[in-house]
């Protein structure tokens, strides 16, 4: 067991899978020599080489359009967006070429496109997006948002080893906050599994990536009130696993989901959906979303913290809800 | 460089075989049989679903080029290549029932007339957002070249795709780590109804490769003698790990941008110009003045490919619409690799 922080457990994973399967390899915006602006890839074009770790130009359509290309003939590639912001770029490629292969013509397309989401650093309306909504209902692709270091590393290893196009947001907020001992030996976490983080009786917050600490924040102090709360990180939000989600809701029937993706067509949503379709009857509130409002994300930090969801305003949604 | 920033030939330097010439003419004879008969006939007739878009007048380019491929290069052919899948071996079987939105054909239903492709004949299939398969050629051809492959991957589009992002990304790609791919442009003139002059603010597309750093050729499209020379050309130069080029083939669509399309905006005095260019006879007149060609051997293979796509028809009509069932399947793997 060592400690590793959420960002070396990428790093982590990428490097384990380099090692073990030369088809793995990796190619994005200053990856290389610089090891990436956040230094994910730190390292590795000393061990790997630069046929292995491939420095790009500034073409984010080119880079997931020559994952696909490596990908159809046998390759396993990791394609880095420097932030993932700017996969927009990228969209065509990801959403057109990759996502409808197999579907079409039988062809997998095993990428994974990856990159530093979310906000809470200052970085304005173009380096702090969770853009995760836009590709959410696009069949073909699988997205996962891990919270922590084991899920970071076990999921970046899934999503490798998946035969099918893996968009991985990371959360950048997260990067070197969050760290935690992890084995040794060879893990990974299966995608479309999501984790109980914490049990409880009386409600229940759905959520996933930063937010899963917000989460168990308000849980900590609604439980100085009594409250006893269930916190259920997705980890894996296409595909949702509906087991989970219908059965904290049948536990608890009491709801409130959370993202920090922007409120309307957001992943909650569908959650919300999915519960009242199939667990209506199991109820005993209104079903709750908490989510940024529809704008986009704000630098100055007033306003950034007027935009993401507050434990404070956490707790006084399941206040409400836990007294409904 | 010299001054002159593309190439333009007027002496050839690969001459094909009599066996390959007789080959090339088979292939041209073919694809134009096949899209006769889907554009003119079953389209019309109601027995193709949805869209159709030919390569009439146009087949020396996929044909003269594809001959160059080896069986393992990759190809990702554009949407007036039909020459390039019969060359590659997909059967014109499978290509109809494609159209016919047939269970047997390429893409099972899925997707229909030329959006289709099949990995064991090394076929990428074309996406309707033009130019997308620029950076894919690229990444197979990088692939190649990190596993140290003597492969090469070759790439199709029309004037019209060149003028998307894309195109740019993924030559510029290729070209700056010297990738074995050949990016074949066929410039028919017209993107659906806009004109090159409302496209580009240069004579020719291959203008652009000094750009990448890489040698422009532009060439006769409808002499396929020429194609083939100038592919050969590129070919070799990514086969032999020089890198990317970019190949300008000059042609003209000689119908609407799709079987729905009068083509109206065309000047009438132009088809009538691209008629006398018409690559199919002015090929066989080569061949019959070389001697390497009898009349009564056209005709024969004239009639060969008439019953190659007869036999095709009725066999794709024979074939099983996809149960509405299968609609949720394979969006995800589900145990089996193509």
């Amino acid at each position: 067991m060592a400690v590793t922080t959420y960002i070396d457990a990428i790093k982590e994973g990428m490097w384990e899978e380099m090692e073990k399967d030369e088809r793995v390899f990796i190619l994005g915006e200053d990856v290389g020599i610089y090891g990436g602006a956040f230094k994910v890839t730190k390292g590795m074009l000393d061990r790997f080489g630069p046929m292995r770790v491939i420095d790009t130009p500034i073409s984010e359509s080119a880079i997931v359009g020559a994952a696909i290309g490596a990908a159809l003939v046998g390759m396993r590639p990791v394609a880095e967006m420097q932030f993932i912001d700017f996969i927009s770029c990228a969209f065509d490629q990801i959403v057109n070429f990759a996502a409808k292969c197999r579907y079409r013509w039988n062809a997998g397309v095993p990428i994974v496109v990856r990159g530093p989401c979310g906000g809470g650093v200052h970085g304005g309306p173009f380096h702090s997006q969770n853009p995760e909504s836009y590709f959410f209902n696009v069949p073909g692709l699988k997205i996962v948002c891990p919270s922590t270091a084991y899920d970071a590393k076990g999921l970046i290893k899934a999503a490798i080893r998946d035969p099918d196009p893996v968009l991985y947001f990371e959360h950048k907020y997260l990067y070197r906050r969050i760290k935690e001992d992890l084995p040794t030996e060879d893990f990974v976490v299966p995608i479309g599994k999501a984790a109980l983080r914490r049990e409880g009786d009386d409600l229940s917050i759905i959520t996933y990536g930063a937010m899963v600490y917000r989460a168990l924040e308000a849980a900590d102090a609604l439980a100085k009130d009594g409250i006893s709360v269930e916190v259920l990180d997705l980890r894996t939000i296409l595909p949702l696993d509906e087991e989970a989600i219908l059965a904290t809701a049948k536990k608890t029937s009491k709801i409130i989901v959370l993202h920090e993706a922007t409120m309307t067509g957001g992943p909650g949503g569908e959650v919300v959906a999915r519960i009242a379709e199939k667990a209506f009857e199991y109820l005993d509130g209104p079903i709750v979303r908490i989510a940024p409002p529809d704008t986009p994300v704000p630098y100055s930090p007033p306003l950034e913290e007027a935009f993401l969801p507050q434990v404070s305003g956490i707790v006084a949604a399941a206040r409400k809800l836990a007294a409904y | 460089m010299a001054t002159e920033p593309v190439t333009r030939r007027a002496r050839f330097q690969h001459v094909p075989s009599e066996k390959t010439k007789l080959e090339m003419l088979h292939f041209m004879k073919l694809t134009r049989e096949i899209e006769d008969r889907i554009e003119r006939k079953l389209y019309r007739q109601g027995r193709i679903v949805g869209g159709v878009y030919v390569g009439l007048g146009q087949e020396a380019i996929s044909v003269g080029t594809a001959i160059h491929m080896d069986k393992d290069d990759v190809v990702a052919p554009s949407h007036r290549d039909m020459g390039i899948f019969l060359m590659r071996g997909i059967t014109p079987q499978r290509i109809i029932a494609q159209y016919m939105g047939r269970r047997t054909g390429l893409t099972r239903g899925r997707d229909g007339n030329m959006h289709m492709g099949d990995m064991n004949y090394n076929v990428i299939a074309f996406v309707s957002h033009l130019g997308d398969n620029v950076p894919v050629a690229a990444g197979a051809a990088l692939a190649f070249k990190q596993r140290g492959e003597k492969r090469i991957a070759l790439c199709y589009n029309g004037e019209g795709a060149t003028s998307r992002g894309d195109w740019h990304e993924g030559i510029n790609l290729a070209s700056i780590h010297k990738l074995p791919v050949v990016y074949f442009v066929n410039n028919n003139a017209y993107a659906y109804s806009t004109p090159v002059s409302l496209q580009m603010a240069i004579e020719d597309v291959a203008m652009r490769a000094p750009g990448y750093g890489i040698p422009g050729e532009v060439v006769d499209g409808n002499d396929i003698l020429a194609v083939y020379d100038a592919a050969k050309r590129a070919v070799d130069r990514a086969r032999s790990g020089e890198g990317p080029s970019l190949v300008e083939f000059k042609t003209f669509r000689m119908t609407g941008h799709s079987a729905h399309d009068d083509a109206g905006y065309v000047p009438p005095e132009l088809f009538e110009e691209w008629k006398q260019k018409d690559p199919i006879p002015r090929f066989e007149k080569t061949l019959l003045e070389e001697g390497v060609l009898t009349e009564k051997r056209r005709d024969e293979m004239q009639a060969e490919c008439a019953k190659i796509v007869d036999d095709a028809v009725d066999w794709a009509e024979q074939q099983p619409y996809p149960d509405g069932d299968e609609v949720t399947r394979d969006v995800y793997y589900e145990g089996q690799e193509k």
